[in-house]
């Protein structure tokens, strides 16, 4: 789960670490009345579940009240990568001496979360890895001690000489680790952490991701989820038990399984036509989950075919054909449905599609094969 | 022969008495895996299915039964737990089927299960079955015939897909393995790998993979460097948008890091026979193993 920059800093903040004040507005006049408290010039920044926020112009700095609520009403009136922005951060500019990179993550490879510090701050962490791979020190942590403070002084001393700010570092680092694993992060970031001219070290900006399995036992954690930075439609789909991806094709996809979600998707592609989402109802499937996935399915107006891809192994092929069949008698389909479904209760299933003036394929290939046709009008496949 | 389970599996359940739990061991009961014990906490004492002894603690069922292999089907809360539990009471072998164990929790687990010798598969994941001789987890064993196919696999469903497609072209499996799709797993591709190199009745493997991470790219390197048996494998997620976790927990391309293409490069420039559909898994088994 995402969360926003400044619910990141608020977390970021119990724990210690030096944060600049800010205050959230939703509206330019709000912007407005933050920056005449601030009395300074500040910068007025999206808050948007999107990376490259300042690339898309929703990072900009205001010099007076005024010009605070005319820039926060550009960036409210801004979409970032199909998000639209609905709250901006007002907090005092900072004057910068030097930027830096500090972050959390958890590592596949070392089994362990690792931090990583860069001195190349500011920018986008991937590419300073991808193209100057020195200037990123990582070190892994182990979990059942954290992280010590020889451990935070060694990558502090990669970022800074000053003794000062290598000690003042090393314990935001050591403060970043306990709000990262205490709240359930998959990632915690730093970028840019700065000095200033004083030789004050500060974070100006904080992001957190946190374990979608580690909101059921922090309801206080799942409850900064913002659905209205989300798509609607995931939005339902995950109060329906379902994973749906939202994506630009035109033949919509209902799988039961990840893996085989993703290679149905994969084969509309190979056989010319464009998938428009990823949707997986699940192992134990019932009735109710093929509803909602139906009906989420056919809110797109691009979907021009849908395809039930159907492995029937704990999921019963019985409980999705009655789902369909209850789907399509409250909601006749605008658009050509093509099922595939094979295993547990086939015979079943079968039978309950036949007596709705429904049939099903075996094959995933041909199945396949059709939907595309039938969503390109029969040119492709 | 086989790799992980065969008919000397003596299977504990933890977690018997649960929706999930009981639903899938009276499955493996039926298809021939030796159940020997459950374990639910306050129900030591009754029986499952009038036949196995439910304890309140591993350490009890394993001195007991003498089970050599775990299956976990507890909810995720107390997953780690139960892992944990398994391992310091000497299960050599344990499988984790339950969905959605905070990763955090696995940087815990994951050195504290190897510390005490034991093999964790999953969690998130379908279990295995040796076809013939033993099933432990969720896999239908209805799709599977015995044969000298090792097969490995990070998905459920598109797992029984391809065997599926196998079966009906009448390619047997020495052992099918679910590793799970989740970030931090306890075995991975090469672990199963290397285990199938061994496996004398395995003449060819299948490798199933999906994007994130690098697992696939290590593996294709380990088949270069360390397999005389040939490998092809299929990988999932060609369309799947940066960026995006795609159902399993593991299943998400950070940056460009984790692509599909970048999966099936590595494969076919280490010797790997890469499947553009699932369907040409068989072809390219029949080939190999010509």
């Amino acid at each position: 789960m995402n969360i926003h920059e400044y619910q990141a800093k608020e977390i970021f903040r119990k724990y210690g670490i030096p944060i600049p004040p800010g205050e959230v507005a939703s509206t330019p006049e709000e912007a407005e009345a933050i920056a005449r408290k601030f009395g300074t010039t500040v910068v007025v920044k999206a808050q948007v579940h999107a990376g490259g926020r300042g690339k898309a112009g929703g990072v900009k700095l205001a010099k007076t009240p005024e010009e605070a609520k005319s820039i926060a009403s550009q960036i409210l009136k801004l979409t970032i990568k199909g998000l639209p922005v609905l709250k901006v951060l007002v907090t005092p500019a900072a004057d910068i001496a030097s930027e830096a990179y500090v972050g959390i993550i958890v590592d596949r490879a070392s089994k362990r979360a690792v931090f990583m510090a860069s001195p190349a701050g500011g920018i986008d962490i991937e590419e300073v890895a991808a193209k100057t791979p020195d200037k990123i020190l990582r070190h892994p942590v182990d979990p059942r001690y954290g992280l010590q403070l020889y451990e935070a002084m060694q990558l502090a001393f990669f970022l800074y000489s000053d003794m000062k700010q290598v000690r003042a570092t090393a314990k935001i680092l050591q403060q970043l680790y306990r709000a990262f694993s205490e709240n359930g992060g998959s990632l915690a970031e730093i970028n840019p952490l700065v000095t200033t001219p004083e030789g004050e070290v500060v974070a100006l900006d904080a992001k957190m991701v946190i374990d979608d399995n580690e909101l059921d036992r922090r309801p206080d954690i799942a409850a900064l989820r913002d659905e209205s930075a989300e798509d609607p439609s995931e939005v339902e789909a995950r109060k329906a038990s379902l994973t749906f991806i939202k994506l630009d094709g035109n033949v919509g996809c209902v799988v039961n399984g990840a893996g085989l979600a993703m290679a149905t998707m994969d084969l509309v592609k190979y056989y010319g036509g464009e998938p428009a989402n990823f949707l997986d109802i699940g192992g134990s499937s019932n009735p109710e989950k093929v509803v909602a996935a139906l009906r989420i399915i056919t809110s797109d107006p691009n979907v021009k075919a849908i395809l039930f891809n159907i492995f029937g192994g704990i999921t019963r092929t019985d409980d999705v054909a009655n789902g369909i069949v209850t789907a399509i008698e409250q909601n006749p389909l605008k658009v050509p449905l093509v099922i595939r479904l094979t295993g547990t209760n086939e015979e079943i299933a079968l039978k309950i599609l036949k007596q709705h003036g429904l049939s099903a394929m075996t094959d995933m290939d041909e199945a396949v094969k059709k939907a595309v046709a039938l969503a390109t009008g029969g040119k492709a496949a | 022969m086989s790799v992980f389970i065969d008919k000397n599996t003596k299977l504990l359940v933890q977690g018997i008495t649960g929706r999930d739990g009981s639903f899938h061991t009276k499955q493996m009961m039926e298809y021939g895996t030796a159940v020997v014990a459950g374990v639910t906490p306050g129900k030591g004492g009754q029986k499952f299915e009038g036949k196995v002894p439910i304890f309140n603690t591993v350490a009890e069922a394993v001195a007991k039964t003498g089970a050599n292999t775990t299956v976990i089907y507890v909810p995720p809360p107390f997953a780690a737990d139960a892992m944990m539990e398994a391992a310091d009471a000497g299960v050599g072998f344990i499988v984790c089927i339950t969905e959605g164990v905070p990763v955090l929790d696995m940087t815990r687990v994951y050195p504290f299960v190897r510390e005490r010798g034991s093999r964790l598969l999953g969690p998130n994941c379908p279990g295995l079955i040796s076809p013939g001789q033993s099933k432990v987890g969720i896999i239908p064993g209805h799709i599977c015939i015995p044969g000298p196919v090792g097969l490995v696999s990070r998905s459920g469903t598109l797992t029984y897909e391809v065997v599926f497609q196998m079966t009906r072209a009448k390619i047997g499996q020495t052992t099918c393995v679910g590793i799970g799709g989740d970030p931090i797993n306890g075995t991975n591709f090469i672990d199963c790998l290397d285990a199938f190199e061994k496996d004398p009745a395995t003449t060819a493997v299948v490798m199933i993979g999906e994007i994130g991470g690098t697992d696939e790219q290590e593996a294709a390197r380990f088949v270069r460097e360390k397999m005389k048996k040939p490998v092809v494998g299929f990988i999932a997620g060609q369309t799947a948008p940066p960026g995006r976790r795609m159902g399993h927990a593991g299943a998400i391309i950070s940056g460009s890091a984790g692509t599909a293409a970048e999966k099936m490069q590595a494969f076919e420039e280490n010797g790997v026979g890469v499947a553009k559909r699932p369907i040409d898994v068989v072809d390219l088994l029949k080939g190999a193993m010509r």
